[in-house]
């Protein structure tokens, strides 16, 4: 299989290579401040830009208004953005690496049912410790949700790798195909679930097939900072490897590459990213597939700077997507997974078009 | 002559099928040496058993006097080189980003003369901006036959002669681009690495290589210079062809299979 994305010219990064890395970084930094001071202002309490730095605490005098905005702010909306920012960044990451683990632009953790089956073990969970039998755990509810998703998600890339990776070569059509099962099995057990849940639980289960951040606090973002700077570590480590597999396992090994190593830490990545992030915001879909194809035709696909260019891209489009989101219906909010799919969902296709001219799938 | 390469009494089985059956071979600086044998033969087999990325069901490889699998990957990449066929890059890296993949760390500043080199040894200097996955099956070899050649730079500078192996580099390579190859192979062995090459023009793997290595159903048939190898029998009882073998003016073998006469000429009435 031949996939060639983003034929695009690029504009040649030989001169300064490193310089125009750094800058690429440093604009995405300015455009999610950007994002997030946009973020700050609107919904549902309006916060005008002239009343935010005193609601922040960093200048300005305070005013009749100023005590409501900080409330606003420090209870609801910042954890709420930094929540998205970093679900987004997991999100975007996870879809990266596991294109790269993959070989492959079109995998994305939601698409090929990583997200459904930390879905599945996250409503277990719930359903579980709800039940006169996880009586025992209920009060370690909240610190289990996450733990189980990233065990349902590295489940899930487990079996979706041994199904479709055979001695060294991954199949698409089996790898997708895989996927759409993985995804039917991890739904049917939703649904399962949802069946014998009582009104509070499916309340809390159906937020998770929908997706949204309404629930983000400072616990849950509290969660999520630890994943995220662990997995941009990883991302440095493996990085030039991720490279090196493009030319495929055994070419890779060729090359200097622990492939096996390799695999372990970006499968065990990609779900402690996306489990993390799916137990706090339910599945969200495209945004892995969408960020990483963008950012390769604009600063190519080394992953040394894709990485963590798609954490910060990821949180850009993520924390735009929440606020649209919680302000075009307004006072009720849209779930986010409907706006990244709607967005997401014509990518993809644009993407196989490419492809098909490319290569018979 | 120093040996780098020794295998032996080398075994793969997969399942019930042998695909490689007591094969040893050793391999010292400088040789230039060609695999050559019928499809099946357990060529590739014993090119990846002595790359170490397969593990051998009996038998041993050396590598430098060394068990080739207590080498990590790292190691094993700066002391001998591979070039797979069939390699598909799936994303838009450039020309110039694959084949400095071959130097491991290094940046493209420490590692660009060598990139240029190899580059300009395998004419594709005019391409190194270009995408990977816009040029030809034949450029694309020659890009990875660079950043094989860079891998193996960086590895020598290091640690002196390696190995450089080779599965069917010329299989889409037009001619010019396919005497190119072996020529830059030959430069490689003329400065003490040690080359194995699969070929499968019986012609090419002679002029590439002065000694000659015949695998027949998993089994190593004959290992010896070219004379002595290219025969009209040798030729019968692998391929199962009768061959004319020829000599050119300096003693060296050509193979003209006989059964490959010119087509028979079609008058435009015929048609």
């Amino acid at each position: 299989m031949s996939v060639a994305v983003g034929i695009a010219q690029r504009s040649p990064r030989r001169s300064g290579g490193r310089r125009s890395a750094s800058f690429a970084i440093f604009l995405l930094l300015v455009v999610l401040l950007l994002a997030a001071i946009v973020a700050l202002t609107v919904g549902a309490a309006g916060i005008p830009l002239s009343r935010l730095p005193a609601a922040l605490g960093i200048a300005g005098e305070n005013t009749a208004m100023t005590a409501r905005d900080q409330l606003v702010l420090w209870s609801i909306r910042i954890p709420r953005i930094a929540a998205t920012a970093m679900i987004g960044g997991l999100l975007a990451a996870a879809g990266a690496i596991m294109q790269g683990l993959f070989r492959n632009p079109l995998a994305d953790p939601a698409l090929v049912g990583v997200s459904s089956g930390g879905a599945l073990a996250a409503a277990s969970a719930i359903v579980f410790t709800d039940s006169r039998f996880g009586e025992a755990v209920r009060f370690l509810q909240t610190e289990l949700l996450p733990l189980a998703a990233f065990a349902g998600s590295l489940a899930t890339t487990a079996i979706l790798y041994g199904i479709s990776s055979r001695s060294g070569r991954t199949s698409i059509a089996v790898f997708l195909l895989a996927g759409v099962a993985i995804t039917a099995i991890a739904n049917a057990g939703i649904g399962l679930l949802v069946f014998i849940a009582d009104d509070r639980q499916l309340r809390d289960i159906t937020f998770w097939m929908l997706g949204s951040m309404s629930g983000a606090t400072w616990t849950k973002a509290a969660v999520l900072a630890p994943v995220l700077v662990i997995g941009l570590a990883a991302c440095a480590l493996i990085a030039r490897g991720l490279d090196l597999l493009v030319l495929g396992e055994a070419d890779a090994f060729h090359g200097g590459v622990d492939v096996e190593r390799l695999k372990r830490i970006s499968i065990v990545m990609v779900s402690a990213m996306t489990g993390v992030a799916v137990s706090i915001s339910g599945v969200i879909g495209f945004v892995g597939i969408v960020v990483p194809h963008l950012l390769r035709l604009v600063i190519g696909p080394a992953h040394r700077l894709l990485l963590p260019a798609s954490v910060l891209l990821g949180a850009v489009l993520m924390v735009g997507a929440d606020t649209l989101a919680r302000t075009i219906v307004a006072p009720a909010e849209m779930p986010i997974g409907i706006l990244t799919a709607a967005v997401g969902a014509p990518v993809f296709l644009f993407i196989l078009l490419r492809q098909r001219g490319l290569t018979a799938l | 002559m120093t040996v780098v390469i020794e295998a032996r009494h080398l075994s793969k089985r997969a399942g019930r099928a042998t695909l490689l059956d007591g094969a040893s071979l050793t391999v010292a600086e400088g040789e230039m040496v060609a695999i050559i044998g019928p499809n099946g033969a357990g060529k590739s087999t014993l090119l990846r058993l002595l790359s170490g990325d397969l593990r051998p069901s009996a038998g041993e490889v050396r590598l430098m006097q060394r068990d080739i699998g207590s080498f990590t990957p790292r190691e094993l990449a700066a002391r001998r080189a591979m070039l797979s066929q069939h390699i598909n890059v799936t994303f838009p890296f450039t020309v110039e980003e694959v084949v400095l993949m071959g130097a491991g760390e290094r940046s493209l500043r420490d590692a660009s003369p060598l990139v240029d080199a190899a580059l300009d040894e395998v004419g594709l200097a005019h391409f190194r901006e270009r995408q990977l996955p816009t040029l030809s099956g034949g450029e694309q070899q020659r890009a990875h036959f660079a950043r094989v050649l860079v891998q193996l730079a960086c590895g020598e500078a290091e640690h002196g002669p390696g190995l450089l192996l080779l599965d069917e580099p010329t299989s889409s390579l037009d001619l010019r681009h396919q005497i190119d190859l072996v020529e830059a192979a030959r430069r490689r062995a003329a400065a003490g690495t040690a080359v194995i090459a699969i070929l499968h023009d019986l012609n090419l793997a002679i002029r590439f290589a002065d000694r000659l290595v015949v695998l027949a159903g998993g089994k190593l048939a004959a290992d010896g210079p070219r004379a002595e190898i290219v025969t009209r029998e040798t030729i019968r009882d692998i391929f199962e062809i009768d061959a004319v073998v020829h000599q050119d003016g300096g003693g060296v073998p050509f193979v003209l299979p006989q059964s490959m006469r010119a087509a028979p000429h079609l008058s435009l009435r015929e048609r």
